[in-house]
């Protein structure tokens, strides 16, 4: 009896000092405790706001259980004592049920704001790159339209320059995660959906596929290179002029299942299909192009 | 179809599976031949409608399956140990997550807590059984050979790979080509039939056939979490019957519901699988809030703290389980207002969650708290359900979980309230009402290795798992590069799970240790109880109560001790008692559900018909049938209880 009480007293002890250990030791690879933009700054100062009221729960919920068990453990000496018949305490019970209220209150009010804030660009004085995003099976096709360049598995973007991703889906769901960047979303096939992400500083950060897309899917990773402005240009003119152009049949290779190194082409299939318009799900097109310029004007520039 | 594609081949460890299912078929048919048990296998189970027998078959198959489950867990965390790790391929590790995750949950967490329910609800509220004890077989027998059809995916035609949750388009035809899916689609409809076939039986058993004097207020907790689990099937399992019935219809005859194709929308399958899907998981969390319940009001002794709000927040949290569905894909792109809506919706969920909480932990207040065994697994939870529970409610924040959604600190979380919930109130169940059963207690020695092994296991499992997903670890990942800094917690993690594996060893060698030197339990009160279970023998008569007990109280067998002797039958009380006959077609039913599912698994037809026909043929008996039952006699039931008492 003696030695289950020792036991439960370290098994206390462990969770916070594993915490502590995890977090001296390897907090860079944290990724999502590590911003690189606003998004994800916003993210995680969401998370932290969560975190305190989470571990003051815990803390709370720990010490009258860890009490409670200490003083009201059968032992020897309290042999005779048989226990009242109490039915409950309204008081008591009111307030263990406004408490939690009050908590949630606090975590859903900015919640609600950050959910609403993620669908718009960090900042409105620059504007924002759209780049198309489409998985297939196994890898990334990045489209920039305006720039009429493509790439696989790796995207470029300026600093500080909000970037509209727009993801769809040639195949199985995925979801376009950068967690330094940034909280993920779906790409799906015959949709479009929209990421705003947004980088601080220049350098490198890991893509990846969140969701599960068959064989391959541990292998679709991605990069994003954050460049200034002055290198992000020259590295477009550079592409626009040197890189091979892409074609029907190349792209159909690339579709093909399997895995494929980086590439880079001075043009885009946008030119010739968009996987968000396939496979229409709302009837002729026309109408479903009069939706998506609803939702267009529902989801940003506000 | 060549033979090669039938049976699945090319794997050291399917063939060395193959071997031990023919040697275990083998073994099992020279054991019942030569004891000469097939007769008493026949009369005593494959016909029995008897609610305590069909619990323990329940348990049965729920025991192999958390076995069978947790190989599953075991081959990934192997495979997932260091970086790069050639223990599995990919197509192999994407089978084993799939079928973890399904029989974990419909194989393993279910019929556990079905089985307890039907052993012990129409115990607690004194009647002689379910409402309609024929279709309990039968929930039981679909249950059963659905699971078969699931199992032998992996031996003959292949394992599904598209996950538990089985997402369109990866489950359709042209990204799953193959057997797998078909088997997903038709084994969890065989047995989601029996589910909810379950569900109306104890809805209907709590609420007509409770002892004179038990008002719906007097319920033990745990008959009121079944009832309201009973709603949440009745009003869940048709929307996954339907989702089922398309994924069929999209497999097998070529329909575009969810494919990529001529309309079909992939994101109609995920809301239509998680409108189910979320109140399952409080189908497998209620019940095991329920036993807990039990379980820490006997061993504090003391009456249950503010069962008036555990009742209400058991009904709170099953409303709200029909409304949070989306929290499921935040990141599907619906836009901040529904976003919103579901996100709150989902933090209300700790709202009545936090009161239980608050009222366990007062209801040990003041209590005399005695740790046995299954009072241990009831105490664990607390602090280990606390922590998956408001690691639910971070992730219940849309904005925030876009950067959680489909990481390990999701997996952190789920195992979290699963593990902890549900497992652990499997074990504190079994352990509780193991006497109740088989007339004899697990070792407690055994049993206490065994929860510290595995609740300490668990915690090295699964608590850097929450961390591995802020490093950016996605979940159903086969392999992982090294340089990442994963790989000191995913190290921790499988030893964690090695740790799990020896408890559930150790919980295993005390079934059998304790069959042969278990503690008899003589008085059918082994621990001071306070429902009308412990009224009675242990294992009690066929017919439960030889009289009907009359309920005054909540925790009623408690006030029988305290106002008098306990629960006590005069001879002349007695009277010829009415019992369902055993009947064998519900298993026989059952057996043409299966066949009738293997030939749609293959798309053969003709079998799929034959054995359609024989289920057809099977219910129109059952129409004719008008055998209503037998009278035990006053002098049968004399003669039982005496034997009972010179037990005693």
């Amino acid at each position: 009896m003696k030695h289950g009480k020792q036991r439960g007293r370290k098994w206390f002890s462990w969770l916070p000092l594993s915490l502590l250990l995890l977090l001296s030791g390897c907090s860079e690879n944290i990724v999502v405790l590590n911003p690189k933009g606003p998004v994800a700054k916003e993210q995680y100062d969401l998370i932290m706001w969560s975190i305190g009221f989470m571990l003051f729960i815990i803390v709370v919920v720990f010490a009258l259980f860890a009490a409670v068990l200490i003083r009201y453990r059968e032992k020897p000496e309290n042999a005779d004592y048989e226990p009242p018949d109490e039915e409950g305490n309204t008081l008591l019970e009111i307030v263990w049920t406004a408490i939690p209220v009050i908590i949630v209150a606090a975590l859903a009010i900015p919640t609600v704001k950050s959910t609403f804030a993620l669908e718009k660009p960090p900042r409105h004085d620059v504007k924002p790159l759209t780049i198309h995003v489409t998985s297939a099976n196994w890898k990334w096709i990045f489209s920039y339209p305006e720039q009429n360049i493509e790439t696989v598995n790796y995207v470029n973007i300026p600093e500080d320059v909000p970037v509209k991703f727009k993801l769809t889906s040639a195949g199985p769901m995925n979801s376009f995660w950068v967690p330094e960047l940034g909280g993920q979303k779906y790409a799906m096939d015959g949709m479009e959906t929209q990421l705003i992400l947004q980088a601080d500083h220049p350098g490198s950060y890991m893509g990846r596929s969140a969701n599960f897309s068959g064989k391959q899917f541990a292998h679709m990773e991605f990069e994003v290179v954050a460049q200034t402005q002055d290198e992000f240009d020259k590295w477009v003119k550079e592409v626009q002029q040197t890189a091979p152009k892409l074609n029907k049949e190349k792209y159909g290779e690339i579709l093909k299942p399997g895995l494929v190194g980086r590439m880079t082409f001075s043009n885009t299939h946008l030119e010739w299909v968009d996987h968000a318009k396939q496979n229409s799900h709302h009837g002729d097109d026309e109408k479903r192009n009069d939706r998506h310029g609803d939702m267009e004007s529902d989801h940003y520039e506000h | 179809m060549k033979w090669s594609e039938f049976f699945v081949t090319g794997e050291p460890l399917i063939y060395a599976a193959d071997v031990a299912i023919v040697l275990t078929i083998i073994g099992i048919v020279f054991v019942l031949t030569y004891f000469k048990k097939w007769k008493w296998l026949w009369d005593e189970w494959l016909t029995t409608v008897d609610h305590k027998k069909i619990g323990i078959m329940y348990i049965i198959c729920a025991v192999l399956m958390l076995f069978r489950g947790g190989v599953d867990a075991l081959l990934m965390r192997a495979q997932l140990t260091v970086p790069n790790m050639k223990f599995l391929d990919a197509q192999h590790y994407n089978e084993i997550f799939t079928t973890h995750g399904t029989i974990m949950i419909l194989f393993m967490a279910m019929p556990f807590l079905i089985g307890l329910m039907n052993i012990v609800v129409p115990l607690q509220i004194g009647a002689r059984d379910v409402a309609f004890p024929y279709l309990n077989a039968l929930s039981f027998w679909l249950f059963f050979f659905g699971a078969l059809l699931f199992n032998i995916s992996f031996v003959i035609g292949g394992s599904p790979d598209a996950g538990w949750t089985a997402y369109f388009p990866l489950a359709s035809n042209e990204f799953s080509p193959g057997v797998g899916n078909n088997y997903y689609a038709v084994a969890l409809q065989i047995s989601g039939i029996g589910t909810l076939m379950t569900g109306i039986n104890f809805l209907v058993t709590i609420l007509k056939m409770r002892a004179p004097g038990m008002t719906l207020m007097r319920m033990p907790m745990f008959t009121w979490t079944v009832l309201i689990t009973s709603v949440l099937i009745i009003f869940a399992f048709p929307v996954f019957t339907v989702a089922l019935a398309l994924m069929t219809f999209d497999r097998l005859f070529g329909t575009q519901f969810f494919s990529m194709a001529n309309g079909g929308m992939s994101m109609l399958w995920a809301n239509l699988f998680w409108i189910w899907g979320h109140p399952e998981v409080y189908i497998v969390i209620l019940p095991s809030f329920g036993i807990f319940s039990e379980i820490v009001s006997t061993f504090a002794r003391k009456r249950l703290f503010g069962y008036k709000a555990m009742v209400g927040s058991i009904v709170g949290i099953a409303f709200l389980s029909f409304i949070v569905w989306v929290h499921h894909f935040f990141t599907m792109g619906a836009g901040p207002a529904v976003n919103s809506f579901f996100s709150i919706t989902t933090m209300a969920i700790a709202i009545p969650t936090g009161v239980k909480v608050f009222n366990w932990l007062f209801t040990l207040r003041k209590g005399k708290i005695r740790l046995t065994t299954a009072m241990l697994w009831s105490l664990a939870f607390i602090p280990n359900f606390v922590i998956g529970g408001v690691t639910g409610v971070m992730l219940a924040m849309a904005a925030a979980d876009y950067q959680y959604h489909n990481s390990y600190f999701l997996i952190a979380h789920f195992h979290y309230v699963l593990i902890a919930g549900t497992v652990f109130a499997c074990f504190a169940g079994i352990h509780y009402w193991y006497p109740k059963m088989f007339g004899h207690l697990l070792n407690e020695h055994l049993g206490k290795w065994a929860f510290w092994l595995f609740m300490i296991g668990f915690n090295i499992c699964f608590f850097p798992m929450y961390f591995l997903g802020l490093m950016g670890m996605t979940r159903r990942m086969y392999t992982y590069a090294a340089g990442l800094g994963w790989t000191p917690l995913n190290v921790v993690a499988t030893i964690g799970a090695v740790l799990m594996g020896i408890g559930f060893i150790v919980f295993c060698y005390n079934i059998y240790y304790s069959a042969r030197y278990g503690e008899r339990d003589m008085t059918g009160d082994p621990w001071d109880g306070r429902t009308l279970e412990w009224a009675t023998a242990s294992p009690p008569a066929h017919y439960n109560f030889p009289v009907v007990p009359e309920v005054t109280d909540l925790d009623a067998y408690w006030a029988m001790k305290k106002n008098g002797s306990g629960y006590e039958v005069k001879e002349e009380q007695l009277e010829p008692i009415h019992m369902p006959s055993n009947s064998g077609r519900p298993f026989l039913i059952s057996i043409a559900f299966f066949f009738a599912g293997f030939g749609l698994v293959f798309k053969w037809f003709t079998l799929a018909i034959i054995a359609a026909i024989f289920i057809i043929l099977g219910l129109i008996l059952r129409s004719f049938d008008d055998d209503d039952g037998y009278y035990i006699s006053v002098d049968e039931i004399k003669r039982t209880e005496r034997l009972a008492r010179k037990g005693a």
